[in-house]
């Protein structure tokens, strides 16, 4: 269900009264809310080595030996990893997706939510599964595997060559490839890592070694010619197909694009490359200088700098972006157009831009309360456990997810609240 | 005085790597390691260094063939980088074979003999940047080089893939519950305060120490997680090799992974290298002047779970025990005082080997050495006979060691010199004195 379809009356719910484990269960493990704040979910223990899941106020009726990996589908679907008999398969809504197999792991779904993947392990071989069917081919190993954003195509890094133990010359012939929906690239590579995907879904790039010493990006099996002391994940242009990935040159991070130097070497650290949806401007999180991070737009650092900058966020249109700044792991603030929002706190979560762009909302936590944000004011009370708040599709209000006092409330506050 | 050429050690990984280099080459990646790598702490060092020899005593290898100058740290540095800096890297291939032999297997970059030095050199820097070289040449013993190849691929380093990773975790957590009926495993629980990581070995052939690890958790009430992603080992074969660029990968994906679940800390299993790689080495590859994520060795934890009253004993380990120093938390981080509370917190009687503490001799595995493998085996053997002699004027049979590569490195000297000990981990005596339900 598309968000504009939520329930975005202004006002609170209280969507479960009591968290409390329902009574015989043996336990109850940590909550997942759905992105509409509308069911609260849980692992439980139902019996002795009995699984199920908790929904609001009802449980699953299908139990497992085993459950982990709890997860909504952006569409509100909620997934779990099952185990019974000793094998293994997705649960979509209380129902197996596909056939049991000896294991899954790494459920990831299209932007929408309509696909639905996991890897997936048979009979010592490894692919992934999308919908319940798994690649044709299967490979020796998969890892690192991603989809394309409308769920249509899948890739990972496959081991393509049996390898001895320690052989060490056999390991520099090459023995990685990507593959991508079960179909492998002709070259083969040292290591390959974080392939991903255009925006069509047709074109794959991935950092390659090509040879022991020297790193670079490959698009679509075609490495470019340049070299690199080490390279970190490349991404599409979102209009016009070209790659650019940070690069390393004598000691020094910058960025290359289609294997031409975009940004000079000159940084102690970049990554996090994205571009907005236009694709009119270039952000990454840099360090100017050892130990001090900050983000950059166009080559252009924002002044304010932190010992740790992650979780760069660009707004729609390309043109703002927020990030969190902290100092190894403590006193972090949100950052927002190189300024940084008054509060310090003891943890944070990515920030989200309202769809049009003009306010940011983003969940910190300080003294074990979670806090929501707006334009960096906060909500009028804090919560004993919160989940990221999400805009209306016309940013005027916002959808808070939150536990107080042992019960599950559904907020939708209006940002002019704040 | 013995020389390096005496005792050469054949290694497919060095000799296949020494076979494809020419003089030129040679020449040509010794300038840029040096010129692009290295600054004036390295000339400093050799311009400084004294050849006084006071480094010597503070080498186990020097200690344990009868005062060989040959094993001697000065010399050490003077066969290899300073020969190569004075050469200007117009050396042959034969001769990189040999530094590439003593600096991976001949020095364990335990930094003991810095605390020897009267002017503070560093020998074990100035061999991490002869290997580094030697890297950059592709001359690397076959052993190390494998487990530098499995971190770079699967960001572990015994080739362990993802879903092996997750079902140790989940069969020790069955395991567990048979003890402990409500024990939990929790994976990538977002928020958690702890962040536990391991090294590949642990889920490879040591799972019991991911079961112990999990009920001292579970007793003590820990609100912590483990990912169910690449990220997991905190070890790093990468950064002995000198492939600082992949070292600088597996930390990325070490930190991201404990960033991503918003854990307030990372806590790490009985391992010093890591802490190595984690705490000094690479992080700051990244940029980073600290570790993004705080990282707590489990000496220091286990230390907090004790002082907070968290680990409840039913009785002292009765016999007596003696305790390893190893040397990347001891000369790395400063613990031999919470190291010694806590084994005394557990044991009734503690016999200290001599010298101790920052003092205490290599195990002789670390800096990758056990690493190296078979061919290297005698190396270490022989080279910590000295260990071997500490060990035994102890008199006891258990050795508390807080240190994977020491657990290796002490069974294998205990095995060789038959001295009849054995070594335990913390979490060992913690897990077989802690309190436990009645079932």
């Amino acid at each position: 269900m598309g968000i504009s379809k939520w329930d975005w009356e202004t006002g609170q719910k209280t969507v479960v009264e009591s968290l409390s484990p329902i009574e015989g269960h043996g336990w109850q493990e940590e909550p997942y809310v759905s992105p509409d704040g509308e069911t609260v979910a849980a692992i439980v223990q139902v019996d002795e080595g009995v699984f199920s899941v908790r929904t609001n106020d009802t449980v699953w009726e299908n139990t497992f030996d085993k459950i982990w990996g709890l997860k909504f589908s952006p569409d509100g679907r909620l997934t779990a990893i099952c185990q019974q008999d000793m094998e293994w398969v997705l649960v979509v809504d209380g129902e197996p997706m596909g056939e049991t197999t000896d294991y899954i792991w790494e459920t990831k779904f299209s932007e929408d939510g309509s696909v639905i993947a996991t890897m997936y392990k048979g009979m010592e071989r490894y692919g992934v599964c999308v919908d319940g069917e798994p690649w044709e081919e299967l490979f020796e190993n998969v890892n690192q595997y991603t989809l394309s954003a409308d769920g249509a195509h899948a890739a990972g890094v496959a081991q393509v060559q049996s390898l001895g133990q320690a052989d060490i010359e056999g390991f520099k012939k090459g023995i990685y490839t990507v593959v991508v929906d079960g179909v492998r690239w002709p070259n083969k590579y040292l290591n390959v890592w974080g392939p991903a995907f255009d925006a069509t879904g047709e074109h794959v790039a991935a950092q390659v070694r090509p040879s022991v010493h020297a790193y670079t990006i490959a698009v679509d099996d075609k490495p470019w010619a340049a070299t690199y002391g080490q390279v970190w994940e490349p991404i599409f242009h979102p209009k016009d197909g070209s790659v650019v990935a940070p690069v390393r040159v004598a000691g020094k991070w910058g960025v290359a694009k289609d294997g031409n130097i975009l940004w000079e070497p000159r940084y102690a650290q970049c990554l996090y490359l994205q571009y907005g949806k236009p694709g009119n401007k270039l952000w990454a999180v840099v360090a100017p200088s050892y130990g001090e991070f900050t983000v950059a737009c166009d080559n252009a650092a924002w002044d304010v700098t932190f010992p740790v900058v992650t979780d760069l966020v660009v707004s729609p249109d390309g043109t703002r972006a927020a990030a969190i700044g902290n100092e190894d792991n403590t006193n972090f603030r949100i950052v927002v157009d190189g300024k940084a929002w008054d509060g310090v706190y003891d943890m944070a979560w990515p920030a989200t831009f309202c769809p049009g762009g003009k306010n940011v909302a983003a969940m910190v936590e300080k003294d074990g309360k979670r806090i929501i944000l707006v334009n960096g004011k906060p909500f009028e009370r804090s919560f004993d456990m919160a989940w990221p708040p999400i805009f209306s599709e016309d940013g005027a209000k916002v959808l808070i997810r939150a536990i107080e006092n042992n019960s599950y409330v559904r907020i939708v506050a209006d940002v002019a609240r704040f | 005085m013995s020389r390096i050429a005496d005792r050469k050690v054949a290694d497919p990984g060095l000799a296949n790597g020494v076979a494809s280099l020419t003089p030129e080459k040679i020449e040509k990646v010794v300038n840029q390691v040096l010129k692009g790598e290295t600054g004036a702490k390295l000339k400093v060092y050799q311009e400084t260094c004294m050849r006084c020899g006071l480094c010597s005593q503070g080498c186990h290898f020097y200690m344990s063939h009868d005062f060989d100058p040959s094993y001697s740290p000065v010399n050490k540095a003077t066969e290899t980088m300073y020969e190569l800096m004075n050469k200007k890297g117009k050396v042959t291939p034969d001769q990189i074979y040999l530094m590439a032999q003593m600096a991976f297997t001949e020095c364990n970059l335990c930094k003991r003999c810095a605390h020897y030095c009267p002017i503070g050199i560093d020998t074990g820097y100035i061999m991490s940047m002869v290997r580094r070289i030697c890297y950059m040449l592709d001359v690397v013993p076959q052993y190390i080089r494998d487990t530098s190849h499995s971190h770079a691929s699967t960001m572990n380093q015994m080739w362990v893939k993802d879903d092996e990773w997750i079902d140790s975790l989940q069969w020790q957590e069955d395991e567990a519950r048979d003890e402990f009926p409500d024990l939990r495993i929790p994976l990538d629980k977002e928020g958690a305060d702890v962040y536990y990581s391991v090294i590949a070995p642990e889920p490879k052939f040591r799972t019991q120490l991911i079961y112990q690890a999990a009920a001292i958790m579970h007793a003590a009430g820990v609100d912590y997680t483990m990912p169910s992603e690449p990220g997991w080992d905190n070890s790093d074969m990468c950064m002995f090799v000198g492939d600082y660029e992949n070292m600088g990968r597996l930390k990325r994906a070490h930190f991201e992974s404990a960033q991503k679940l918003r854990v307030k800390r990372i806590v790490m299993g009985e391992c010093g290298h890591a802490f190595r790689s984690v705490y000094d080495m690479g992080n700051r590859w990244l940029g980073y002047k600290n570790s993004p994520v705080p990282i707590v060795h489990a000496i220091e934890f286990y230390w907090e779970l004790i002082q907070q009253g968290k680990i409840k004993i039913t009785h002292k380990y009765e016999k007596p025990v003696t305790i390893q120093d190893p040397c990347n938390v001891m000369r790395g981080r400063g613990l031999m005082d919470k190291l010694r509370e806590v084994v005394h917190f557990l044991c009734e009687e503690v016999v200290e080997m001599i010298p101790n503490r920052e003092h205490n001799y290599c195990c002789c595995a670390g800096g990758g050495v056990i690493n190296c493998g078979p061919p290297f085996k005698n190396t270490r053997m022989e080279g910590n006979r000295i260990k071997a002699e500490q060990l035994k004027a102890t008199g006891v049979h258990d050795v508390v060691i807080p240190c994977h590569n020491c657990h290796g490195g002490l069974e294998d000297i205990i095995g060789y010199y038959d001295l009849g000990m054995h070594g335990k981990f913390i979490g060992d005596i913690i897990y077989e004195l802690m309190e436990k339900p009645e079932l």
